[in-house]
């Protein structure tokens, strides 16, 4: 579904991302890992098209089309959606009704105010964007936009932090739905930044990957990975990719 | 009916005056210096132009050059003369309407038009007032505009100004208003459209637990110039003075001016003045002054000035619109001040600016 392509990526006439390449079919959930400053926001936002995030080589290709150059709406009329790891806070713009822009992509407008309902948003409808919403409600409220757009292939920047515990279950299986998680025959795809892991205790991946320096430096079981970087660090971790490659 | 007349009908409505007796309360309208329609439709309410006003209340003199200055500068001194006309409104005491009184001067063939208004809410009376200037698009000219407003003990007053000039019309209105205990006096002021200059400087003064609202949302557009400001006087325990701005410079030249003076002690103030500007050769200039002559008092304010954040638009485009979209969407919202009262007509209107902009863009 989605295919990388030697991408490299600058921000701020700084090179964050190197020669990435990725292949994600449909149905793959991808769990990226790394430090921080490692790249994982950057991967997904030139996945997204910000503008604030240069593609200086390589191309970004999905469902056969190079969108590399499109501009993010038209990405997203193609399918692809994501949660932000801060989004802004926009004064007088309502929740509510960025909600009906999202649920007209997916023609889900029936279901604006039940999913509110589940993610625990119907107090926030009325208020301007994330303008007081503390951190869990700022990631519920990007998760409710995501379920209302339906996107094919959906992007998470941390959907985790800042989720507190009795929160974290109805985020989880929020993403699970979203990434038809639940069935055998899944027509999205995705990749899911988490710094902590806790998100994989709710949300199952088939891929786990290392970005590192701007590079893909592992690929395994999303489980594994996450052992080892608890165990032996991000270093450890990518010694033993290392080895167990020769 | 004759077409001038229907332009003339759709001008109105788009600064908010309706002749429709189920929206509003009474109506009043001036074209140049004669009064041409005057009406109430509720009971309680008065409704009449100045100079009938004087002729049916011998104590209308004394309301007159109470609250501004007759001396105060050239065109004060110009509107204290014969042939100057106006509105007088005015609740009576324990009166409450809800639904607004219109007011509409219209500048057409004069090259100066004079008016001096006197707004009257008595004792624990409630009135609403939408007034709106206009002018027809050929006419070139100054308007000056002299308002006094006198909220007694427990009123509560909302007056809402729209403006709708062209760009060789000069508007200097001078305005200022007595708050008495425990009165309520909501100012909101609406400048979409080009004009050559509008220069103010409304004044309020606050008493025993009153509170003044000031709040304008102003567009200036290439080749206006808007001077605006608003100042409160807190002149006893209690007074609560706001006054909030939202700017936007297309081009246009605005100064944005707000002072607040806390004189007594236990008063309270806040100014906010936000604004956007959306082209190379705008300028927006923002002057907050906070003047205290009282240690336990409370005065704030906050002040900023930007465009439109590329992370913002970025962030909507996200959720499928467009960039025309996000950039409306946010401009809108920019505006977006909780102003109590707001009529639908005047929303549709500011709608409609916003969507003109927004394709100027």
């Amino acid at each position: 579904m989605l295919r990388i392509v030697n991408l490299s990526v600058e921000v701020d006439g700084k090179r964050i991302l190197k020669n990435v390449n990725l292949y994600i079919k449909k149905g793959e959930t991808f769990a990226l890992f790394g430090p921080n400053g490692s790249g994982k926001s950057t991967l997904l936002n030139a996945i997204i098209g910000n503008p604030a995030y240069k593609i200086v080589g390589g191309r970004i290709i999905f469902k056969k089309t190079d969108i590399t150059e499109l501009p993010t709406n038209e990405r997203v009329k193609l399918g692809i959606g994501m949660t932000f790891q801060s989004p802004p806070k926009i004064g007088g713009v309502k929740l509510i009704d960025i909600l009906k822009h999202c649920a007209k992509l997916s023609g889900r407008e029936e279901m604006i105010l039940k999913l509110a309902e589940k993610l625990k948003m119907r107090e926030h409808l009325n208020r301007s964007l994330n303008l007081g919403f503390s951190g869990g409600e700022v990631k519920r409220s990007e998760i409710l936009q995501l379920m209302l757009m339906n996107p094919d292939f959906v992007l998470l920047d941390e959907p985790d932090s800042g989720v507190d515990l009795e929160n974290i279950a109805i985020v989880g299986q929020a993403i699970s739905e979203l990434l038809e998680r639940d069935k055998d025959d899944r027509e999205k795809a995705g990749i899911m930044i988490t710094h902590q892991g806790h998100i994989l205790d709710y949300v199952s991946a088939d891929y786990g990957v290392i970005l590192y320096n701007g590079m893909i430096a592992c690929l395994g079981d999303p489980k594994d990975i996450l052992n080892q970087i608890r165990k032996n660090g991000y270093e450890g971790c990518l010694a033993k990719c290392l080895k167990d490659m020769i | 009916m004759s077409e001038g007349y229907d332009l003339e009908k759709d001008k109105l409505r788009e600064i908010g005056i309706e002749f429709d007796p189920l929206k509003r309360s009474g109506t009043f309208l001036q074209r140049d210096q004669e009064v041409s329609t005057v009406a109430t439709f509720y009971g309680g309410v008065e409704v009449m132009s100045i100079r009938d006003a004087m002729k049916k209340y011998d104590w209308v003199q004394d309301y007159f050059w109470k609250l501004v200055n007759r001396e105060q500068d050239e065109f004060t001194k110009e509107a204290d003369a014969e042939d100057v006309n106006g509105y007088f409104i005015r609740a009576p005491p324990n009166v409450k309407v809800e639904i607004p009184v219109e007011a509409c001067l219209y500048l057409h063939r004069v090259k100066k038009q004079k008016v001096h208004n006197i707004i009257i809410a008595e004792e624990n009376s409630e009135l609403n007032i939408i007034t709106g200037c206009t002018s027809h698009p050929a006419a070139i000219g100054l308007h000056i505009g002299i308002s006094e407003f006198f909220v007694k003990k427990n009123a509560k007053l909302t007056f809402t100004m729209i403006h709708s000039w062209h760009n060789k019309i000069e508007v200097r209105p001078r305005s200022g208003a007595l708050i008495e205990e425990n009165g309520t006096f909501i100012s909101n002021y609406i400048l979409m459209n080009p004009v050559k200059i509008v220069q103010m400087y409304p004044t309020a003064y606050v008493n025993r637990n009153a509170r003044v609202i000031f709040s304008n949302v102003i567009v200036a557009l290439d080749g206006s110039t808007v001077d605006s400001g608003s100042r409160a006087f807190l002149r006893e325990e209690g007074a609560i003075a706001e006054i909030i701005s939202r700017t936007i410079s297309k081009g246009g030249k605005v100064i944005t001016r707000g002072q607040i003076i806390g004189e007594s002690g236990g008063v309270k103030g806040h100014l906010e003045c936000k604004g956007l500007i959306l082209s190379e050769n705008g300028e927006i200039i923002a002057i907050p002054e906070l003047i205290a002559k009282r240690p336990n008092l409370e005065l704030s304010h906050e002040a900023a000035i930007g465009k439109i954040a590329e992370e913002e638009i970025f962030y909507l485009m996200s959720r499928g619109m467009s960039r025309d979209e996000a950039v409306s969407a946010i401009v809108r919202g920019f505006m977006e001040v909780e102003v109590k009262g707001l009529p639908e007509i005047l929303k549709i209107a500011i709608d409609k600016a916003i969507e003109e902009m927004r394709d100027a863009l």
